[in-house]
């Protein structure tokens, strides 16, 4: 199906709901989550043929979000839905003195600023210390607010993250940001429905990381322009929540927009007793709804793609777009193979990463080990990497940092002591936010230092410096690289043979 | 805000050539950067870590080169302002003085930012696009015309076919750019739905 029939479709879907037929079911016999909920929340067709959507859940951090209320104000308008909006602080926060005010001025003003701006409008602010702050993607899933078949709109590109509940979700731009805070509805063009089933069983070693890493190797850093990602076959099916999250936390590093995984027993189990969840009678009903947002049998998509497990190692980058990677035990590639514009990024990736064509990636010196993000700051990834870490030592030519992705990630982790096996290896066990993910507080890379990172960007200067060096890759490769000293392969590290 | 209120399908100017595939918004407008309440002062750090080394001083990027001052379009490869979210990028790109961009394709979040604040993001097929740039490398001083309403791109007598996502074009052609005031004329729409998803 291509655009025009997606646009025809939901064109009809919307007359349907407007003259008040209920006949849409039987027309278009099958339907995949994606079409079941964007049906759902249109609230009208525009002008220019885009669709006007509304939005269940506002999520606003501090960058993208003071800018709008400024927006707002000059042109008078108030929140509409304030109950729909929860804000917290992550990108600029630091992550050893968080206390106020912030030893740098700017971050200071950008926390006052929203600290001001969600109290005068009536906005939840969860601040840190108020044992729900974090990174807004950790925040929002581990509260219950998150919620299959929601829309949700964040100032924020890994919004997709929250896709992993069974929800359109969408980061957007600042003026989006006023958009949605002035209407709670944004205006937005439908996309495609890419099915991406990955099937059979992962070889020990192999995590949900390296399934997404793979995926985006194969299919592009722009193959997903235009699409919605449907995550599916029995290896996202076997997948915990955090696990689902890690997978469609980086859909937009593939260049879709969103992506997801239908809700199921395992999306339910994790929300039952969550904080913003109903309990009892309410909590079974509420199932019920989020049951019929699971894409039918039937359903039909734009494009169907299939991975085979057995397929998928432990999978690092060498360049500097997520796409540039290889498993571990491959070679970098060479510029001479390929002709055109392609040869130039692959030779000016290689100069700007100081690596070799044609040599092995296992075994590059590292500097730093980041171990946290929305992609794998979760208590699953701590949890996996204290069971290999106990009892062994981070080299001691590297600055190991592990940055838990929220206050309540940090305080489940110290319940289990999991801090001190971290710190007895050597890392340093920090305060919740999204640190070395990016630049926008004090932790940094210095110069060109080498950073085996858990996060999910290895653009130029992402993790401040513009000339540090960024290879991604799953936390338990970090792991490994932070013990070694230099990027190795976990499986031989830590001996992961038989057991997932 | 330099949102065009009324409509404009036009846009011309010098060009410039930045070269490379997914060109992201963290090398548009490097995050250090992102440290603002307002996006006023974004236009100097428009790429900043690729125009200058540690010091501050010049590494001669295309930007900075003397036949490329004034440009007004900016024309790249594949995937560009792929990354964040970040409204910066677009801004720190008008707040540059750059008016429009041209580019093989265009990264989904960017062309959204992109087109509410009226700076077109329009693509060229390839070979076409290559020779585009081939006549601003020939001739700095080349104006180029984008034509929304025709959809055609004129420089040095040459015409190009160029292709704009139809919602963005119909955006430009009606100035209706930046969706608010139609978002806000369906308060009663939004309020039905709002109470039938159990949002009210
Ligand atoms: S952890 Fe990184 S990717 Fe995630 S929200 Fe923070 S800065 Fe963005």
């Amino acid at each position: 199906m291509g655009i025009e029939e997606v646009v025809f479709h939901a064109k009809i879907a919307v007359l349907l709901s407007l003259t008040g037929a209920i006949v849409a079911k039987n027309l278009y016999p099958g339907k995949n989550l994606y079409q079941k909920v964007w049906d759902d929340h249109v609230v009208q067709q525009l002008d220019n043929g885009q669709f006007q959507l509304f939005i269940a859940l506002h999520l606003i951090h501090e960058v993208t979000s003071p800018q709008a209320f400024g927006m707002l104000k000059d042109k008078g308008l108030k929140v509409a839905y304030p109950a729909r909006t929860f804000a917290t602080v992550d990108h600029i926060i630091p992550t050893d003195d968080q206390s106020r005010p912030l030893a740098d001025d700017m971050a200071e003003k950008m926390v006052q600023v929203l600290s001001d701006a969600t109290r005068e409008h009536g906005i939840e602010f969860f601040p840190p210390e108020s044992g729900s702050q974090g990174i807004v993607h950790v925040v929002g899933p581990e509260l219950g607010l998150t919620q299959p078949g929601m829309t949700i709109g964040c100032g924020d590109s890994h919004t997709s993250t929250h896709g992993a509940f069974g929800c359109i979700a969408l980061g957007i731009g600042t003026s989006q940001v006023r958009d949605l805070l002035a209407s709670q509805t944004i205006a937005m063009d439908p996309l495609k429905v890419r099915r991406i089933r990955i099937e059979g069983e992962l070889s020990p070693g192999v995590t949900a990381k390296d399934v997404i890493l793979h995926i985006i190797r194969i299919l592009g850093v722009n193959g997903g322009v235009g699409f919605a990602y449907e995550y599916a076959g029995s290896v996202i099916e076997n997948m915990t929540m955090d696990e689902r999250m890690t997978v469609c936390n980086m859909s937009i590093e593939g260049g879709a927009r969103c992506g997801y995984v239908n809700p199921d027993e395992t999306t339910f189990e994790f929300l039952r007793g969550r904080e913003r969840v109903p309990e009892g009678d309410a909590f079974d009903a509420i199932v019920e709804k989020w049951r019929t947002y699971a894409s039918d049998a039937d359903a039909s998509y734009d494009d169907e793609v299939t991975f085979d497990a057995a397929d998928i190692k432990p999978t690092v980058t060498w360049g500097v777009t997520p796409g540039q990677a290889i498993s571990i035990d491959e070679i970098i590639p060479d510029p001479k193979s390929v002709d055109g514009l392609e040869k130039s990024l692959i030779s000016d990736a290689l100069d700007y990463m100081q690596l070799q064509a044609n040599q092995p990636i296992k075994g590059t010196k590292i500097d730093v080990a980041f171990l946290g993000s929305c992609t794998n700051g979760r208590l699953s990834d701590f949890e996996q990497v204290a069971a290999v870490l106990k009892g062994r030592k981070v080299n001691p030519t590297v600055r190991a940092i592990a940055v838990p992705g929220s206050e309540k990630v940090d305080k489940a982790a110290r319940e289990l002591n999991l801090h001190l096996i971290f710190e007895e290896a050597g890392f340093e066990w920090r305060k919740p936010g999204c640190s070395m993910c990016l630049a926008m507080n004090p932790d940094k890379l210095k110069g060109d230092e080498v950073c085996a990172s858990s996060s999910n960007r290895n653009f130029i200067g992402r993790q401040g410096s513009s000339t540090g060096r960024t290879i991604l890759m799953s936390p338990i490769m970090v792991a490994a690289a932070a013990i070694e000293g230099k990027v190795a392969d976990a499986r031989e590290v830590f001996g992961l043979v038989g057991s997932r | 805000m330099n949102k065009p209120s009324t409509k404009v399908t036009k846009f011309n100017g010098k060009g410039v050539y930045v070269r490379g595939n997914d060109i992201d918004t963290d090398r548009i407008i490097p995050a250090r950067f992102l440290k603002c309440v307002t996006f006023d002062e974004l236009g100097p750090a428009l790429f900043y870590d690729v125009r200058f080394d540690v010091d501050g001083n010049s590494k001669g990027h295309v930007l900075d080169q003397v036949q490329h001052q004034g440009a007004e379009i900016l024309i790249s490869d594949a995937n560009f302002g792929c990354g964040s979210s970040r409204e910066h990028a677009p801004q720190a790109i008008q707040k540059f003085g750059l008016k429009a961009v041209i580019a093989d394709s265009f990264a989904e979040i960017f062309h959204g930012n992109c087109t509410t604040l009226g700076i077109p993001c329009v693509t060229m097929d390839k070979s076409e696009r290559e020779k585009l740039v081939s006549l601003i490398e020939t001739d700095p001083e080349a104006e180029i015309i984008i034509d929304l309403e025709d959809l055609k791109v004129v420089c040095a007598n040459n015409i190009f076919n160029i292709h704009l996502k139809e919602s963005a074009r119909e955006a430009f052609l009606a100035g209706t750019c930046d969706p608010l005031d139609s978002l806000l004329s369906a308060t009663d729409e939004i309020a039905r739905i709002a109470t039938k998803l159990g949002y009210a």
